[in-house]
């Protein structure tokens, strides 16, 4: 067995008979899915929580306007009590007290006080209260004031809303839905994942670089092994894990998805998600709701699949591939010329900082992927892993995608290059505080 | 015959010269001690016929030809810093880096087996290298140095670290190797086992060979012409019959015998000093005091940082 393809299984079981890699490869998913379970439950579910809010109302137009909504029930109190619970709210049983001044209509505030953090929802439901009703007050006497006694209907039928669906038309003329939110979200979850694994397996590779020069076995390693052997072992072995993880995913991800989809998505529980979810929207009545709902599911799927999904998997490989190598080549550099962790992280800063700079730039890149920071950007070698990958999803001019994988692919055969030099030179060198300027020096060394 | 050459090797890293033109050659079947002070270039030269680093100028040969990269599989080397992977099974390790060096996954571990059971670390073959004494570390690294059978051997201070029951059998095992057939070069700062163990030797000293021979032939010629002779007799008897020819270093009386060291000049010999004294005074012995390695090894670094 040549001794790459040694060093490549050496670093490749390692690491999958971790616990570490077993347990986080299997539970991730279970996480994620336990996590976006949970946000969908907590959502459905309604808020347990009983409170009391105790109203003062100085305008007195209020009362028995406020009907008790999910666990929050509304009491009226007399200005005495008001001013006492304001100052005693502890221990009274009323979560809070709400305030309506006199000058609401004009001025449109009123006052909530608590002692604890209030939730977002019910802050959301008094001022929908309160709006919805001097709203509806006010239009009544609009309404009284004119003299048609059906303007109110005659009003709701103007209420318009428009749909814009986005069809982009492919050279053979046809046209295809496109949604610009499902592209975006696709562009924004690549760029994420690419960041993510580039980063973790490169950093897993100057780690094992490190261990071996810090437990100082490279001496005979290196006398067995040319360290260039031993570099192309450790990337590709490590690539291999990550691959491996993902194939892992994949197919639980794809058990996951249909088990979720025969026990979950009953008909019901679809129709009762969705209904929650329009309760809070408003009003519409259940059976339009339903088909607005399967329709926009089927919109979705039909949008998913008007993406250029070969194009997107290609890359999304392409990308994943030349980014890790070139990272993992310039941080196995770091992990051989640095010989403690202190050093390493004042070096991995430096080398990582296009990385760190593409996920940043990842939202603006996503929302205007044809401007000249996404082009820029998914055209610099350094950051167009991640800024290339956000851009795919939406159709971009071939010549661009062409020209950013082939200055990838250069810089990372340069990349490689000079890091082979660095770490055969790094290797061996112990007690030097290195930095950037040190590195330029050894690229020049001969031999 | 020579097993390995080095000639005219030059070395150079950014400023410092490291090796000046040294050449050495070692014999088959023989224990090569490589000597010199810190700093002097003995690991440069080490890691030069381990392929690790390329010399600037000079060729390095195996069994006469001259050495490629292919060739390091039928070299052993144990480093003078040393360690093996914290988190590995030591036998799982050691099968690896026999592999490493071209040994087959099943040749490995039965070889393995065997040094295991003669070191009396068997138990410890699928414990972690962290749960480890430092001294069974060392063995788990002395074995992996041998086990792929090398031709040359290179212990770059071997017994740095281990107690002196271990260093012992470390030199037990060093001389059973030779004489399976093995050549071994030796770099080491512990006087004594050169003694003990290498035929030949070379002194290298800021990049430069100073010395280079047999070790008892070095050792013959730092010899200062120093006597220990036992006797019976008065020692102003002697003082006198010696004269100006001789210098006295130190004499002690006690009721047993008496003793003294004396040192003759060039141009006279052990027998003229016999017979210079033999009429002053009975001899009980006579012997001449050649040179621990340990003062060859100073004498010499001492006089060629003088030139």
């Amino acid at each position: 067995m040549s001794n790459t393809l040694l060093i490549l299984k050496q670093e490749y079981l390692k690491r999958v008979k971790k616990k570490s890699f077993i347990i986080l490869t299997i539970l991730m998913p279970f996480l994620i899915a336990g996590v976006y379970g949970l946000v969908i439950y907590f959502s459905i579910k309604d808020d347990t929580e009983e409170r009391k809010i105790a109203v003062y109302d100085a305008t007195n137009l209020f009362l028995g306007e406020f009907s008790e909504e999910g666990t929050t029930s509304y009491h009226f109190i007399p200005k005495e009590e008001y001013a006492t619970l304001k100052t005693n709210l502890k221990g009274s049983g009323y979560y809070g007290v709400l305030f309506i001044p006199s000058d609401i209509y004009s001025n449109n505030q009123a006052q909530l006080f608590s002692e604890k953090q209030l939730p977002f929802e019910l802050t959301e439901q008094i001022e929908r209260k309160l709006s919805r009703f001097i709203e509806n007050d006010k239009r009544q006497k609009v309404i009284e004031e004119s003299g048609i006694p059906d303007l109110e209907d005659r009003l709701s039928k103007t209420r318009t809303s428009v749909n814009l669906s986005t069809l982009k038309i492919s050279q053979s003329g046809e046209t295809k839905k496109s949604s610009s939110v499902v592209a975006f979200i696709a562009s924004y979850a690549m760029g994420l994942i690419i960041y993510f694994f580039v980063f973790m397996y490169g950093a897993m590779v100057m780690r094992s670089v490190m261990e071996e020069k810090k437990s100082r076995i490279i001496e005979v390693i290196i006398s067995s092994v040319k360290p260039s052997q031993l570099m192309a072992g450790k990337i590709i072995g490590t690539a291999l894990v990550g691959l491996t993880q993902v194939a892992i995913w994949l197919i639980l991800g794809g058990i996951g998805l249909v088990v979720v989809q025969s026990f979950f998505f009953t008909p019901e529980s679809a129709q009762q998600m969705g209904q929650s979810i329009m309760e809070s929207q408003g009003q519409m009545n259940p059976a339009a709701m339903q088909a607005a709902q399967s329709n926009q599911v089927m919109e979705v799927m039909e949008m998913i699949g008007n993406l250029n999904l070969p194009l997107i998997l290609f890359s999304f490989v392409f990308y994943f591939l030349a980014g890790y190598l070139l990272y993992s080549a310039l941080l196995g550099a770091v992990g051989a010329a640095v010989d403690n962790d202190e050093d390493s992280q004042q070096m991995v800063f430096p080398v990582t900082f296009p990385l760190i700079l593409s996920i940043m730039l990842l939202f603006p890149i996503a929302k205007n992927p044809e401007g000249p920071l996404a082009f820029w950007c998914s055209i610099i070698p350094f950051t167009s892993p991640v800024a290339m990958m956000a851009r795919v999803p939406y159709d971009l001019p071939i010549w661009e995608l062409l020209l950013s994988m082939g200055l990838l692919v250069l810089t990372t055969i340069v990349c490689i290059m000079a890091a082979a030099k660095i770490y055969r030179i790094g290797l061996l060198m112990y007690g030097k505080k290195v930095n950037i300027k040190e590195l330029i020096k050894w690229l020049r060394y001969k031999g | 015959m020579e097993l390995f050459e080095a000639r005219n090797v030059n070395k150079v890293f950014a400023s410092t010269q490291a090796l000046t033109d040294v050449s050495i050659s070692v014999k088959e079947q023989s224990i090569f001690g490589l000597l010199g002070p810190n700093g002097a270039g003995k690991t440069t030269l080490i890691r030069i016929i381990n392929q690790i680093t390329a010399p600037d100028s000079g060729e390095i040969f195996l069994n006469g030809e001259k050495m490629t990269r292919a060739d390091i599989s039928q070299i052993g080397y144990l480093p003078e810093e040393r360690g093996l992977y914290k988190k590995m099974k030591i036998g799982e390790q050691a099968i690896y880096l026999a592999q490493l060096k071209g040994m087959s996954q099943r040749d490995a571990a039965k070889n393995l087996k065997q040094w295991f059971e003669k070191f009396d670390i068997m138990p410890w073959w699928n414990k972690k290298v962290e749960e480890l004494s430092k001294g069974m570390q060392q063995k788990v690294q002395f074995i992996t140095t041998v086990v792929h059978q090398p031709k040359l051997l290179i212990f770059d201070e071997p017994f740095s670290g281990f107690d002196p029951i271990n260093a012992n059998l470390l030199k037990k095992e060093i001389l059973n190797l030779k004489a399976e057939g093995a050549t071994i070069i030796f770099s080491t700062h512990n006087m004594g086992s050169v003694e003990e163990l290498c035929d030949h030797i070379a002194l290298i000293n800021k990049s430069k060979k100073i010395e280079d021979g047999p070790t008892d032939e070095i050792r013959m010629k730092y010899k200062s012409n120093t006597f220990d002779i036992k006797y019976r007799g008065e020692f102003k008897d002697i003082d006198l019959a010696l004269g100006t020819d001789y210098k006295i270093i130190s004499h002690d009386e006690s009721e047993k015998a008496n003793t003294l060291k004396v040192q003759y000049m060039n141009g006279k010999s052990n027998n003229e000093l016999l017979s210079a004294i033999m009429p002053a005074a009975e001899i009980m012995s006579f012997e001449e005091l050649i040179p621990s390695m340990n003062d060859v090894f100073i004498k010499a670094v001492e006089e060629s940082n003088k030139n």
